[in-house]
């Protein structure tokens, strides 16, 4: 084509950076656009939900019309036209897949592109991996090995038919449908996610591991994931999440609710790489993320993430650490390159007597991006003895983009320790020069210096998850300081 | 090894370096001598590739190529290695990590295998033992809360790491007690092959009492003015750099 120009080659070149953008040619079943009771029953009604689930969508469906999306956060973007989303889309094969053999080949094929061979996966890594497209949860590997410790590992919908009582116990308790705008909207219009049940004394003797896809155009991706580890017991969890390049904004608005029962663990882990838009910031996702954990006594959540997508995220995974003795940790590592923006962080709201909590934040920001940390660290009146430890670094790699601390500290108890460390610093350029007069290439020197600043995160990640995230800290930062 | 001709650099429209020729031989030890602002520090720059400085004349000859037309890191895979005066701190980094970063880097570069493991780690305890550096500290983070010692130190290891052809010591001396100056100075002889060469950049005679130069060459106001053997820098301690101005300036 004559008007190919090298600028455009170019631009071709730039955006294959983001290797996940590719779309699968699957077939896929919809609803109409747009958003009222209808449509909810319609999901409802697909799901073959029970009456008291249809119930809880109508309700958040009712308070959502009277709440207004929230401003507060250091972000800047259009508000999403919320009649112009399709709320359902699924991969269309509607029968059970029996066996792993039954998957579509087209899917198979996606997922391998993911790097997420199941085959390969359970065979060397022992992680059991939930895979959901767009709305639909449609793998879910090493179940029946689950099982037999009485581990429930699903997508949320088989959740719904087989183990409704547990759902109806613990769903919304942490993330009320109230809490807010996203997370009533999440609520009203859900379609899948993961389940997980973790019985009383059992430790899963694996990685539990859920893959969220965001497939179709013009849909957003609602998804809810509930993690239930009974008393004594612990489970570590492990999400991923990418969606091809789309000239569109999409909407991914989770809710995660984290139970850790007396002398629980859970560990959570994510590497967030949702589309991030392209040079200009034109495209990508727009993450707006409730994530909330319960600690009861002696408990311990701890949230470990990555994010280095999406085109706006909104995000704080949090703990409210009830119970005395308990423990809640956070641990991230934000990367914002060309146009993102991220404002993320966490709440730790302490309860409980002598109840501890870490956060290290680590901010790199890159092009023109913006990047705040926002953190509340709550010590109630009862939570006598309690401890905070807080530290939110922020590496600046250009002199366009900015980096933003928001840390708000509210103590009601004078037993109370809370410590808070921040820096922020430029990328040296003596630092890169050093490593390349040993014959490191300035890519490779961005990719050490960056992966020693966020060592501390990277460390709580599991190994094969470590390895992921520090090859894509290398690539979203591919080229960027100046 | 490397030949220099007529090198004119400035840094911020500051001329520093004003027509300097300098010539290496391999099997070679070169001291550069000379007073505080004479461009010592620059020389060093200016040959590893550092981007502040600007090149306005001259030309500089590496084993055959053309040195100012490589980039940073191909001037080190092609063997230069600059001894830093101040080390830099890279936390979270380990020592080990980061040499056989560079290490693969340069491996690659000349068309070769990447090193095994077990390879790379027998070399790192040969190596560190050249210059009594303690294990510990090959696995911790580079430079991060070494003392000024340790850091020299390192920086001799590093070099017996990457087996450079041509070593540039920018003051390594400066901040070194007796002992580490003995180190250093014992690791820098230990290396020294026919094959190889250093320039050994210094404030002060002290460390030729432990590196014993081939040639000592004096730099004042950007170009070298002097040239001798040892004794020159004995001459030069004796005398002061206020004798090689007055010369100058006779």
């Amino acid at each position: 084509m004559a008007g190919y120009t090298e600028n455009e080659l170019a631009k071709d070149l730039e955006n294959q950076e983001y290797k996940f953008g590719f779309v699968t040619d699957i077939e896929i079943e919809t609803v109409p656009k747009g958003l009222n009771e209808d449509i909810i029953r319609l999901i409802s009604a697909k799901k073959n939900e029970p009456q008291w689930l249809l119930d809880f969508r109508l309700k958040a469906f009712a308070l959502w019309k009277e709440m207004t999306e929230p401003d507060w956060a250091h972000v800047n973007y259009s508000k999403p036209d919320f009649q112009d989303i399709t709320y359902y889309a699924a991969p269309k094969q509607t029968k059970k897949y029996e066996s792993w053999d039954d998957v579509d080949p087209e899917l198979k094929a996606t997922m391998a592109k993911l790097g997420i061979s199941m085959e390969e996966q359970q065979r060397l890594t022992g992680v059991a991996v939930d895979f959901v497209m767009d709305s639909v949860s449609v793998a879910t590997s090493f179940k029946d090995k689950l099982k037999e410790l009485g581990i429930i590992f699903c997508s949320f919908s088989d959740a719904v038919q087989e183990y409704p009582e547990l759902v109806q116990k613990y769903m919304g308790t942490v993330v009320p449908v109230t809490d807010n705008f996203y997370a009533a909207l999440n609520s009203a219009v859900f379609t899948d996610g993961s389940f997980c049940y973790i019985p009383k004394g059992v430790r899963c003797p694996m990685e539990l591991s859920t893959y969220f896809r965001i497939n179709a155009g013009g849909t957003g991706q609602f998804e809810r994931t509930l993690v239930v580890a009974d008393e004594g017991a612990y489970v570590s969890y492990l999400e991923g999440c990418t969606a091809p390049q789309r000239d569109e904004n999409q909407l991914h608005a989770a809710v995660v609710e984290l139970i850790a029962l007396n002398d629980a663990e859970i560990k959570y882990s994510t590497v967030q790489n949702w589309y991030p838009g392209d040079k200009e910031g034109k495209g990508g996702v727009f993450n707006f993320v409730t994530k909330r954990g319960l600690c009861e006594t002696n408990a311990k959540i701890s949230w470990t993430q990555v994010e280095t997508g999406s085109a706006v995220t909104w995000k704080y995974p949090s703990c409210i650490l009830k119970g005395d003795h308990s423990v809640g940790e956070f641990y991230s590592v934000a990367v914002t390159n060309n146009y993102q923006q991220a404002d993320t962080g966490t709440k730790m709201i302490h309860l409980g007597k002598h109840t501890k909590s870490t956060i290290i934040s680590k901010g790199i920001s890159a092009g023109h991006s913006q990047n705040s940390y926002r953190g509340l660290v709550q010590i109630h009146k009862g939570a006598d003895q309690a401890r905070n430890f807080s530290q939110c670094d922020s590496l600046l790699m250009t002199n366009r983009c900015g980096a933003h601390t928001f840390p708000y500290i509210e103590c009601k108890n004078p037993t109370a320790k809370i410590e808070h460390e921040a820096t922020t610093s430029k990328i040296g350029e003596d630092q890169l020069f050093y490593c390349m007069q040993r014959g490191i290439s300035e890519e490779k020197a961005i990719s050490l210096i960056v992966n020693g600043y966020c060592k501390e995160v990277l460390n709580q990640l599991p190994m094969e998850f470590a390895v992921e995230a520090q090859k894509l800290l290398a690539i979203s930062l591919e080229g960027s300081v100046g | 090894m490397i030949k220099i001709t007529n090198l004119h650099a400035s840094i911020n429209g500051k001329e520093i370096l004003k027509g300097l020729n300098l010539e290496v031989n391999a099997g070679e030890v070169h001291a550069i001598m000379g007073p505080n602002g004479a461009g010592k520090s620059t020389l060093a720059s200016v040959l590893a590739g550092r981007e502040d400085y600007e090149i306005t004349a001259g030309s500089v000859d590496f084993d055959g190529k053309d040195l100012l037309e490589l980039s940073t890191e191909d001037r080190a895979r092609e063997g230069l290695f600059l001894a830093f005066q101040y080390p830099v701190e890279i936390p979270g980094v380990s020592n080990v990590n980061f040499l056989r970063t560079a290490l693969n880097e340069k491996r690659e570069y000349l068309g070769e295998e990447p090193i095994s493991a077990k390879d790379f780690m027998a070399m790192v305890r040969e190596k560190s033992a050249i210059v009594e550096l303690d294990a510990k500290l090959a696995s911790r983070a580079v430079n991060e809360g070494f003392s000024g010692g340790e850091k020299k130190r390192n920086e001799i290891f590093q070099m017996a790491m990457l087996e450079p052809k041509l070593a540039v010591l920018d003051e390594t001396d400066s901040g070194l007690d007796i002992d580490a100056l003995r180190i250093v100075a014992n690791g820098v002889n230990t290396l020294k092959t026919p094959n190889n060469a250093s320039i050994v950049i210094t404030h002060y005679q002290r460390l030729l009492d432990y590196i014993v130069p081939d040639f000592v060459h004096v730099l004042y106001d950007g170009k070298i003015v002097m040239t001798g053997t040892k004794e020159l820098a004995l001459e030069l301690e004796e005398k002061g750099y206020d004798w090689i101005k007055e010369r100058m300036e006779a």
